[in-house]
């Protein structure tokens, strides 16, 4: 098992960490959207919260372990024969790093403006550090705005994807699949 | 004798300038002695209460002539707590107070009428959610005299319901929650 990424072939880990974090993604993304529309009277309208916070917590503590594991492995080159393609895959993949991070901090700061933790999945706290005067509505609207920013930037990342492989018809998207050999 | 004299007739020409005009209060707003509560019913098992951490304003009054009572209140909403975060956020959202369209409320007194030592009820134009409604507000003093730091200050409290639909507030709570009570305690020192 090719659990370690090479030059040119990521290993089970990257590929696992990977889908696990699109799927968290996709599902918080979904969640959020539809959380902020129930009402005081539909029977989510708590728990659909208490789960997105939940989440959102574990995953930010995934997307730092996916990040470590990054830095301590070789990265695979970009397939495209273009460096300028190359350049452009590798800034949207530090950009969605980066909004990703700036999700976790905005999220977290909303819940705990005004000095209490926020509880994942009853287990336990994680305690509130910034507090400060509308923190939770400007917190709020910059979630939001990260929120659709990365979304976007995904579906960019998905249809780079799908382009080598329907397109310039190299390894790019089968590579995120299996470990190359 | 002559000392007392003197003494009366200075005590005797403050009172009288005193009885010309209300004094004008200061909100002790600074010091935290006052504040601007509500309270409302969370699914009609229990009383969920929070405030309006900032707010300016100033009152007159006089003892002698309780007719010229009058207070002014502005409220910042964005300063709405109710300690829970999630929560503020959502009241102060467009569901509720759509504080940034709306981020002030004010209370603008328009008439006092006594009902008795130190009470009464104090008529004014209350502005929310930017509806403006008239409303009446029993006010009972609390006390009055001087402080230890060389000032003069007087107290009162009050509490009003309000009815959320009346300023365009129709986001659903249930039906034991769609009136809110806010009390007033105001301490104010004298200008």
């Amino acid at each position: 098992m090719a659990l370690r990424n090479t030059k040119s072939s990521y290993g089970w880990v990257a590929i696992s960490l990977h889908w696990l974090v699109a799927l968290a993604v996709f599902g918080m993304f979904g969640l959020g959207l539809y959380m902020v529309e129930l009402t005081y009277y539909d029977a989510w309208y708590k728990g659909s919260l208490d789960l997105h916070k939940s989440v959102g917590l574990t995953l930010a503590a995934l997307v730092v372990a996916r990040f470590i594991w990054k830095l301590i492995n070789p990265s695979p080159v970009g397939l495209s024969t273009k460096p300028l393609e190359n350049l452009a895959g590798h800034l949207a993949h530090s950009a969605l790093y980066l909004i990703m991070a700036a999700l976790f901090i905005s999220g977290y700061l909303i819940s705990t403006a005004d000095g209490h933790g926020i509880e994942v999945f009853g287990l336990f706290s994680v305690p509130a550090t910034l507090t400060g005067d509308n923190q939770e509505d400007i917190a709020g609207e910059i979630h939001e705005w990260l929120a659709w920013g990365l979304i976007s930037l995904v579906a960019l990342h998905a249809l780079a994807a799908l382009k080598h492989h329907f397109i310039n018809k190299d390894g790019t998207l089968m590579r995120m699949f299996r470990p190359q050999k | 004798m002559k000392k007392l004299l003197l003494a009366t007739a200075i005590t005797g020409s403050a009172l009288m300038a005193s009885f010309a005009n209300a004094a004008t209060y200061d909100i002790d707003n600074e010091g935290a002695h006052a504040s601007i509560n509500f309270k409302i019913q969370h699914l009609g098992y229990s009383w969920l209460t929070g405030r309006f951490n900032d707010f300016d304003g100033s009152f007159e009054y006089d003892a002698a002539k309780p007719a010229a009572s009058a207070i002014n209140v502005t409220i910042d909403t964005t300063s709405l707590d109710s300690n829970h975060a999630d929560r503020d956020k959502h009241l102060k959202g467009t569901d509720f107070l759509d504080v940034k369209k709306y981020p002030t409320a004010t209370f603008k007194s328009t008439g006092f009428k006594s009902t008795g030592e130190g009470k009464g009820d104090m008529t004014g134009e209350f502005m929310l959610h930017g509806v403006t409604k008239t409303i009446t507000i029993p006010v009972e003093r609390i006390g009055e005299g001087n402080d230890p730091w060389g000032g003069y200050r007087a107290g009162f409290s009050g509490t009003t319901t309000l009815k959320l639909s009346d300023y365009g507030i129709d986001y659903d709570l249930g039906p034991a929650s769609s009136t809110v009570e806010i009390e007033l305690h105001v301490e104010g020192k004298r200008q």
